[in-house]
């Protein structure tokens, strides 16, 4: 993918957006005068604010690049991560577990594990997401910073450091007050710099009808666009289809997963162990107002987060829609290929006889470093040995003969095709606030996880409050430096990632388990949940080292102890492994909670525990303003969006 | 916490359009992009999108006052 240049008019654009947002921190700095102000908003803000901070603290740019790249190899089937994967917990969040969070007056979810248990369960959960956190937030700094590099040509350590400085700036001035209400202004900007590119590239594919027209032709011969292997294929309405591949088994969609491990693994315990215990996005929904404006933060956030598929994997499907037709000049990108590479291939071509095709695709093949089509680089060498063609037009035939594909590049791709001069420049502004928004929702989170659940809780306790609100502005500028940490780690190990999302999954598996024990049933003990959880991590590790996915190789991927399951895909996999450690971590918890005593009191679990504390009387406020009727209808219209495309 | 979050983001997307309209209307060619045989000044289009819901939303902070 060759750089481009910033016109000025782009630069204009980037500029008007940074000085808004550091703005917001300079205006509410003066409102910064406790820890209070500074780590929690002291729960001041109104519901509409907190609903889109919600949603916005979890659009990373992880998650617009992912999801694109998910959208093209997966199709429609992709909406499971919104339709199964988010909504129902978000509701059930707002629903069920708010009044808890809310009403303890719990400054955190590790807080609230302490209240609920003992500082044990506490200081495990504080630990692991601090841990989590700053490493999440380097993954998508070192994301960002090789998307600036790929498509503007900025040095990586530049595009870092100016990043993460916006950041720092605002955060630091205006907290947690300014995180989420820059997160707003992030998420309108989100919306409106990538709606343009689906527009364009729908009206490009000849509109909804012509773009799946196409992908059914594509699902029978998968291989054609370098999607699947060789030898498969799949009904026509596997990339158009939510539903219908999943309930044909495992090996009839394109994500390899059976329809329990959707459901189970996805829906339920991968689903509601994020939306439901991470404090990133529970943290905004306690800085609201009141108990109604907490209660409604989920659900504001749910009506974006429903049709946020139609802005993030639609472009996908128009990626794999455009390359199947050959008059749209379009492919999606192969892997990035280094300018000696392609020297080194353009020579191979020059000097490769036409009458010995396997030698002379066997020598590209090998100067380029990637799987090409043998076909194209067999026309290739013919057609120069024919007419000399230019280096340019050789790269561009060598650009276009690479059978693999590099997914992530997709959404950069469609910007590029689409966007002059000035739409440009907000599509990139887009993917910047995106970055910075996931990245300021780490930050404000792990500043407030380490300030009041380990450093006031077992480092310096009892001091003045005016000492927490330094220390917690010290803590946001150690954590975007850990950040940056984090994302140099990430870029100097090639399976860093792999490695740091595999920690993720043995840690965030089971933790729905505790909490859903903890809030629901009265008798679970502080040493059952916390043995319990670390049964469930201990049991996640175990499942991976005994399970592989198809295709991949003993080692940091799974099976490196005894290969005793074999999955269709890494995602049927996590699913699975997700399910497997929820059961374990629950039973364990149950179990050890029947053979220990509680430390707590029926009083001491007053607000802490469903059975125990009063149910919340929604009387005096309007019906469209109730948990439980916005829920219904939300959990309703999400339904009939399955239904739509199942 | 004194501020009504529509008044940046009112201001934000009202110069942003009003920058992209400038743009389309000055490089009206280079604004122009050629989509399913059809041209769309589409900084154009898209500017007065923004300037739209930039002051949408400032007719909201100015009518709900602070």
């Amino acid at each position: 993918m060759q750089a481009i240049h910033l016109a000025a008019i782009d630069y204009l654009i980037l500029v008007a957006y940074v000085a808004f947002v550091i703005g917001i921190g300079w205006k509410l700095s003066r409102y910064m005068k406790t820890s209070s102000d500074f780590l929690t908003s002291a729960r001041s803000i109104p519901t509409w604010v907190t609903g889109l901070a919600f949603i916005s603290a979890n659009l990373g740019a992880l998650e617009l690049v992912g999801m694109a790249a998910s959208g093209a190899k997966y199709g429609i089937s992709t909406a499971h991560f919104y339709w199964v994967g988010a909504i129902p917990a978000m509701i059930f969040l707002a629903v069920f577990m708010m009044p808890f969070y809310y009403g303890s007056k719990a400054r955190s979810t590790p807080e609230y594990l302490k209240m609920r248990f003992d500082e044990r369960v506490r200081g495990l959960n504080a630990v692991a997401f601090a841990v989590m956190t700053i490493f999440a937030s380097g993954i998508s700094m070192d994301a960002l910073a090789k998307l600036l590099n790929q498509l503007l040509g900025w040095n990586y350590n530049f595009a870092l450091l100016i990043c993460s400085a916006v950041v720092l700036v605002y955060v630091l001035k205006g907290g947690l007050t300014s995180a989420i209400y820059t997160e707003v202004l992030q998420f309108f900007m989100i919306v409106l710099g990538f709606a343009p590119v689906v527009y364009l590239g729908l009206k490009d594919v000849g509109g909804w009808g012509a773009m799946t027209h196409s992908l059914k032709a594509v699902a029978v011969n998968p291989s054609s666009l370098g999607l699947k292997d060789a030898g498969i294929a799949y009904a026509p309405d596997a990339w158009t289809s939510a539903w219908t591949p999943v309930l044909a088994g495992a090996s009839h969609n394109p994500m390899g997963v059976d329809w329990f491990a959707m459901i189970f693994g996805l829906g339920f315990v991968l689903s509601f162990g994020y939306w439901c215990t991470n404090f990133l996005v529970v943290q905004r929904a306690m800085a609201a107002k009141n108990m109604t404006a907490a209660r409604n933060t989920p659900l504001v956030a749910a009506v974006p987060k429903m049709f946020f598929p139609f802005l993030v994997i639609i472009p996908g499907m128009i990626a794999v829609a455009l390359t199947s037709m050959p008059d749209k000049n379009y492919r999606i990108p192969p892997p990035i290929v280094s300018e000696e590479n392609y020297a080194k291939a353009i020579d191979a071509v020059k000097s490769a006889s036409p009458s010995e095709p396997v030698a002379a695709v066997k020598a590209v093949g090998d100067a380029l470093g990637v799987k090409v089509a043998a076909d194209k680089i067999a026309s290739l060498v013919a057609a120069n040995a024919g007419s000399k063609l230019s280096d340019t037009k050789i790269k561009e035939g060598l650009y276009n003969s690479i059978a693999e594909n590099y997914y992530s590049g997709v959404i950069l791709s469609l910007i590029k095709k689409y966007c002059p001069p000035g739409l440009f420049g907000l599509a990139l502004t887009a993917l910047l606030a995106s970055f910075m928004s996931g990245m300021a929702g780490n930050v404000t989170a792990f500043n407030t996880v380490f300030t009041y659940d380990l450093y006031q809780a077992y480092f310096v306790k009892g001091k003045s409050d005016r000492h927490y609100f330094i220390t917690g502005k010290v803590i946001t500028v150690v954590g975007i430096i850990l950040s940056m940490g984090a994302a140099y780690f990430a870029k100097q190990y090639d399976n860093a990632m792999d490695i740091i999302q595999l920690v993720f999954g043995f840690v965030n598996a089971p933790i729905f388990a505790t909490f859903l024990l903890g809030m629901f049933w009265k008798r679970t003990t502080g040493t059952g949940a916390f043995l319990g959880l670390f049964g469930g991590i201990a049991s996640s590790a175990l499942f991976h080292s005994l399970t592989i996915a198809h295709g991949n190789l003993p080692g940091v991927k799974g099976g490196y102890l005894h290969l005793a399951q074999e999955f269709p895909s890494e995602m049927a996999q996590n699913f699975w492994l997700a399910a497997f450690a929820f059961i374990v971590c629950f039973s364990l918890t149950v179990v050890i909670s029947l053979a220990t005593k509680s430390q707590k009191t029926d009083a001491d679990l007053k607000g802490l525990v469903y059975s125990l504390t009063p149910k919340i009387v929604d009387n005096n406020i309007p019906i469209y303003q109730k948990p439980a009727v916005v829920g219904i209808v939300l959990l309703i219209v999400c339904i009939i969006l399955n239904v739509i495309f199942w | 916490m004194g501020l009504d979050i529509r008044w940046p983001i009112g201001l934000m997307f009202t110069l942003i359009g009003a920058l992209m309209i400038g743009y389309g209307v000055l490089r009206a060619a280079a604004s122009t992009i050629l989509v399913a045989g059809q041209s769309i000044n589409i900084n154009l289009i898209w500017g007065i999108a923004l300037l739209g819901f930039g002051g949408f939303m400032l007719l909201g902070a100015i009518k709900g006052g602070k």
